[in-house]
């Protein structure tokens, strides 16, 4: 158990920025937003396939990478600090993880390799606390039947694994299923209606959709941490180019204090976040939920806080389209509802952390 | 010297001596041994090891007679690690032993009236007198100073220059004649604070630490190591204030509300952060990296401990509206944690003030950690004499 990062980890977040660094910066996610396709499967192809974050969470027997949560949030963390517009989160700790719940192994070993991506047919502000109203209907001729709004990656997914029925999960190749993108308020991970009419499907096993979610909502605190980081980092460089009454505005107290603030509250969420991907890679000791509630609980609220306070601290430039800050701010405030808003995750911790509400 | 070397070590020393024995002879002995703070120097007390073995004799020796820490905190968290830094030889020999046992109390004469936040421009004077220096002043803020024996001094030797560089830092005996402690009555009723006027105190050149001239950069070694004890201690998940919170909660479930519920529930998210924020830093010092997390571990330290205490006193209701005492009593020893629920809400005010404001937290943190410019200062490069005060 450690907070830290190994020097495993550390070598992982380099190879992942390097090839961000040169394909995926503010301009050219800018541009892609508004093309044909917000998503760039391009760098997604080569993050699977030259760095291998698509199989990080699949055994080697399966073709894989063999790593754990750990690997997975320092990934996070990179994809988060750059908005980048990749299918991870949806196909390679989503839709894998479920996968992996269940056992099946053929799929898995085509997501791992980044060929096939997949996506997990729930809405992407599902909570892991609470069971939904049932969106996809198993006909007596066995085909599904349903509309679920709000899918993350399901646009870019070719095969939709959704739930249906009581804890079953089915298996629809893309095609048999209607995806529309919705203008979405995170540009750089947009979300669709996905509609099923009597859609051939092919049941794989039972899944306990809470802990897929959990376990999603866990790692997602660490994308969270890699976007308020940016935040952070690009207005600190703001406010000491930026001058104002023959001064950088970041000599000014008003907005010292604010920024130190700040700060603590990036630190604390880094010890939240690892914390959650630590003990969701080996749940020896501890229960990873109660970390989990606490890692999202926070760091959704200081990602959104750091960007809100991002835009403001840029003063006009922040509000602009040609800036890339609000990119951070949708995608925090996406994230902040995002599998389990940070009430949610607080009222689990009355059960976890054993602070029971009125009676 | 491995873990096991160590206690091994803790073990043999257990062997020879009789934990129910006298206590000061034991604690004594425990200082000859280095057992005391493992990483300090062999013949301070130490073992010249890392810091993180000291975990392994405290586990062999639970159980034994242990230090006061409330008494001895200004002694053990701030005075025993400057004078290893500054101190001559002769001083760390006299000093560490008497001051680690808890035979001789310390205390810390920093602040002033005229010198709170802006320290570097304390007014306390020290003149050379031959091989002595005569000290005329007054400090506030002083805890303890009504039980303490020595005390960790700042003070002007030179107003002809800068603020920062007329200082020189003393070791001030408070037996001395013209040492004057007076309680200082708080918010909380109780006197834990005084003022202490110093009128012609006679202190030896012996007892300086450090050179003349070099005393603001001896009490940063200070400053930073109090705010490392301040904010820094570890604590277990669900432990220190929180904790009490949560315990008034569960055990009394007739004051619970909803929105009380709502904001128990945001404090214990943040009271966990913080806790592991504190922990991280702690592996990292341990691994031989120090980041800059401390300088903002008292920051969120205050900022909890007082939301926490007002959230209940709040919560208790009709309970609330009582105090347990306010008489004017001189307090042993610093207990955030302890007394009423009004105790703890008027005393955790004194988080945010104590140790540098929160507020001069805020400026470091953004200057040192974060890179950002200071504030135009006007009195950088003007002699002391001549501020405008």
């Amino acid at each position: 158990m450690t907070l830290l990062y190994t020097e495993v980890e550390e070598e992982l977040r380099a190879s992942v920025r390097d090839l961000l660094a040169d394909r995926c910066g503010p301009d050219a996610v800018l541009a892609r937003i508004e093309s044909a396709a917000p998503y760039d499967m391009e760098l997604w192809k080569t993050l699977s396939r030259d760095i291998g974050v698509a199989g990080l969470l699949v055994p080697e027997a399966l073709g894989g990478a063999g790593a754990t949560a750990r690997e997975v949030a320092v990934v996070l963390e990179e994809l988060g600090r750059a908005v980048a517009p990749v299918p991870f989160l949806t196909s390679a700790v989503l839709a894998t993880r479920a996968l992996l719940e269940i056992g099946e192994e053929d799929l898995i070993q085509e997501l791992a390799s980044g060929d096939v991506t997949a996506a997990l047919v729930v809405p992407l502000a599902a909570s892991p606390y609470r069971s939904p109203a049932e969106a996809v209907t198993v006909g007596a001729d066995g085909t599904l039947s349903g509309r679920v709004r709000a899918v993350a990656g399901a646009d870019v997914a070719d095969v939709l694994l959704v739930p249906a029925g009581p804890g079953a999960l089915y298996r629809v190749t893309a095609e048999h299923a209607r995806i529309e993108v919705a203008p979405s308020l995170d540009l750089t991970r947009p979300v669709a209606t996905v509609t099923f009419d009597g859609a051939p499907g092919e049941a794989l096993g039972h899944v306990e959709r809470r802990k897929v979610l959990s376990f999603g909502a866990g790692l997602l605190a660490s994308e969270q941490l890699g976007t308020a980081q940016w935040c952070l980092d690009a207005t600190l460089a703001h406010i000491r180019e930026r001058h104002q009454f023959a001064r950088p505005i970041g000599s000014f107290q008003a907005i010292k204090h604010r920024m130190a603030d700040l700060w603590l509250d990036v630190v604390r969420a880094r010890a939240a976040a690892r914390n959650a991907a630590d003990l969701l890679a080996e749940p020896a000791g501890d229960s990873p939920e109660l970390a989990v509630a606490v890692a999202k609980a926070w760091c959704s609220e200081v990602a959104l806080r750091v960007a809100e306070e991002s835009v403001q601290l840029h003063g006009g430039i922040g509000m602009t389209w040609e800036h890339p800050v609000h990119l951070y701010l949708k995608r925090a405030k996406a994230g902040q509802i995002a599998l389990g808003s940070p009430g949610a995750h607080r009222e689990a911790l009355a059960r976890l952390a054993d602070l029971p509400g009125p009676l | 010297m491995t873990a096991e070397e160590v206690e091994s070590l803790a073990r043999g020393f257990l062997a020879e001596h009789d934990p129910g024995g006298d206590r000061l002879e034991f604690l004594r002995a425990r200082f000859d041994a280095g057992l005391a703070w493992v990483h300090f120097p062999a013949g301070l007390g130490g073992l010249g090891v890392h810091r993180e073995l000291q975990q392994v004799v405290e586990q062999v020796l639970a159980g034994t007679p242990q230090l006061d820490t409330g008494v001895q905190a200004i002694g053990l968290g701030m005075a025993a690690p400057t004078i290893l830094a500054f101190g001559t030889e002769e001083q760390k020999r006299r000093f560490l032993r008497p001051l680690w046992t808890g035979e001789e109390i310390w205390c810390q004469l920093f602040s002033e009236p005229g010198a709170g936040s802006d320290l570097a421009t304390l007014a306390t004077r020290a003149v050379r007198d031959g091989d002595e220096w005569i000290v005329d002043g007054q400090k506030v803020w002083t805890s303890g100073a009504h039980h303490a024996r020595w005390a960790i001094l700042v003070a002007r030797t030179d107003a002809d220059v800068p603020k920062h560089r007329g200082l020189t830092y003393f070791v001030c005996d408070m037996h001395a004649p013209g040492v004057d402690v007076r309680p200082l009555r708080q918010i909380t009723g109780e006197a834990e604070f005084n003022e202490v006027f110093l009128t012609g105190v006679r202190l030896g050149d012996d007892l300086r630490l450090g050179e003349v001239g070099d005393g603001w950069r001896v009490a940063q070694t200070t400053l930073m190591n109090e705010r490392v004890a301040i904010g820094g201690a570890p604590v277990r998940r669900g432990g220190g204030m929180i904790g009490v919170v949560a315990e008034t909660w569960r055990s009394r479930p007739e004051l619970r509300t909803h929105d009380l519920h709502q904001r128990l529930l945001k404090l214990w998210v943040e009271a966990e952060v913080t806790r592991l924020a504190g922990a991280r830093l702690r592996e990292q010092l341990a691994a031989g990296q120090p980041g800059p997390e401390g300088s903002g571990m008292k920051l969120s330290f205050a900022a909890l401990n007082q939301a926490l205490s007002g959230l209940d006193v709040e919560l208790r209701g009709e309970e609330g509206l009582e105090y347990d005492d306010w008489t004017f009593r001189r307090s042993d020893s610093v207990d955030f944690f302890g007394r009423g629920a009004g105790y703890r809400y008027l005393r955790a005010k004194g988080n945010s003030i104590e140790g540098g404001t929160s507020e001069i937290l805020r400026n470091i943190v953004a200057e040192r950690v974060l890179g950002l410019p200071s504030e135009p200062r006007v009195d950088k490069d003007v002699p002391w004499k001549d501020l405008p005060r």
